[in-house]
């Protein structure tokens, strides 16, 4: 195990990473074809020509991942997590920005 | 170990139907999935729902469970009864599989896969040429808003399940040094690779992924990489487009104010706010403060009403 005084370098899951579709599909221990089925439901949003040449934000890793749990947990099928996944992201968008004007209608 | 209480969990009666439970689940996994949930302790909710889901669901588990008896209270320290298992037809061998590496010492003991329920049908041990992959985690880290600018290193606490070599679930404490990138946004995760749960059987080790948060800070505002922060100024200071210090995350810097600036004017002090490609931006909005009362200042607003000649409520009102 990790000793106290080694410091650990993580990878920061933005849009300024790219990350190839091997590690993608490494990372979350799912196969290609199941990554090309988010990509076709619009879930993720890879650059470059055809999947054996997909490069994908790091911030895409965080999503692929919460579609995973959603399918998994929740019996729902790929439309439905994407729909979640996308209504969820709205909810935390509008929660900071509630919590911002609420901070500046105390000010 | 402790008791768990898997029909209080799922807030059912001991006689609940096989589709009562289902329902119950079906309704609570809404409620409290991680991805989903507003709930401050969904993940923790969540993982108690899957276990006890994944006892109740199974008829045989079940009944195993419920010859324990109903006098057992949630929590009550317990120990599983020597014959436990003993009589019971296993016929489904489906185990839960990713996530029963998380779930309670309780469970790990009952119904994990050294117990009775956990070995397969035709006597194939788990263990022998069984590999799997460790269990990612997800951790949230607290950060201050300054950490988040300047990046640095943090000590995060963990409390991850761990497989002894006899097959018990003990829940180890451990601590990481994790260096925290400059620039990181609220919400926003960074993977360690393999510092999750440990693989069974010589699988890879799960990974790490750590959630930032960033703590309110007192001056500043954070939307995005963009820092908004109210800046007091001197009514001539406005008046007359002064150029004044302003506090940013990487120290003051100086900026000239429009002439005859206004109280809640937005000004941007372009890549000041947190860093990255691009960089956030610094907004400041004027707050207009009036001098400390004093006679000279008495003097001079007299002389101002005087020689100044100025309605701010004109074309306004009724």
């Amino acid at each position: 195990m990790t000793s106290l005084d080694s410091i650990l370098e993580g990878m920061p899951l933005d849009e300024s990473a790219w990350i190839a579709v091997g590690d993608l599909c490494a990372w979350l221990r799912v196969e290609r074809r199941w990554v090309v089925s988010l990509v076709d439901a619009g879930v993720l949003e890879p650059r470059g020509a055809g999947p054996e040449a997909w490069r994908f934000p790091a911030s895409d890793v965080v999503r692929a991942r919460a579609v995973a749990r959603l399918l998994r947990d929740l019996e729902v099928n790929l439309e439905g997590a994407a729909l979640i996944l996308d209504l969820v992201e709205e909810r935390r968008r509008l929660e900071r920005r509630i919590a911002l004007l609420e901070r500046l209608l105390e000010e | 170990m402790r008791f768990k209480d898997y029909y209080k969990v799922m807030g059912l009666p001991r006689t609940a139907s096989q589709d009562e439970i289902k329902r119950a689940y079906r309704k609570l996994a809404r409620k409290y999935h991680p991805d989903v949930s507003k709930e401050q302790d969904a993940e923790e909710k969540f993982k108690e729902l899957q276990e006890a889901h994944e006892v109740l669901k199974d008829p045989e588990k079940r009944a195993a469970y419920d010859q324990l008896g109903a006098d057992w209270r949630q929590g009550q320290d317990f120990r599983p009864p020597p014959d436990w298992g003993k009589g019971f037809e296993f016929s489904s061998r489906e185990f839960a599989g990713e996530q029963a590496g998380e779930f309670s010492d309780f469970f790990s003991e009952l119904f994990g896969s050294r117990s009775p329920f956990g070995r397969p049908a035709g006597g194939a041990q788990h263990g022998h040429g069984f590999a799997a992959a460790g269990q990612d985690h997800v951790a949230r880290v607290e950060i201050d808003l300054e950490d988040a600018y300047r990046g640095g290193t943090r000590s995060v606490e963990l409390r991850a399940p761990e497989l002894t070599a006899d097959g018990h679930v003990v829940v180890k404490p451990r601590t990481l040094r994790v260096s925290i990138p400059a620039g990181v946004t609220e919400g926003q995760q960074i993977r360690l690779a393999r510092q999750g749960s440990p693989g069974v059987g010589g699988g890879a080790p799960g990974d790490l992924y750590l959630e930032i948060s960033i703590r309110p800070h007192p001056a500043f505002r954070l939307e995005g990489r963009d820092v908004t922060a109210t800046l007091p100024v001197a009514p001539w200071e406005a008046a007359l487009g002064e150029t004044v210090a302003v506090p940013t995350l990487g120290g003051p810097v100086e900026m000239k104010l429009p002439a005859g600036a206004r109280a809640g004017q937005k000004l941007r002090l372009r890549g000041r706010g947190l860093p990255g490609n691009p960089p956030g931006d610094q907004f400041v909005v004027l707050r207009i403060v009036l001098p400390p009362d004093s006679p000279r200042a008495r003097q001079l607003f007299e002389q101002m009403k005087r020689e100044v000649p100025f309605d701010p409520r004109a074309g306004s009102g009724p």
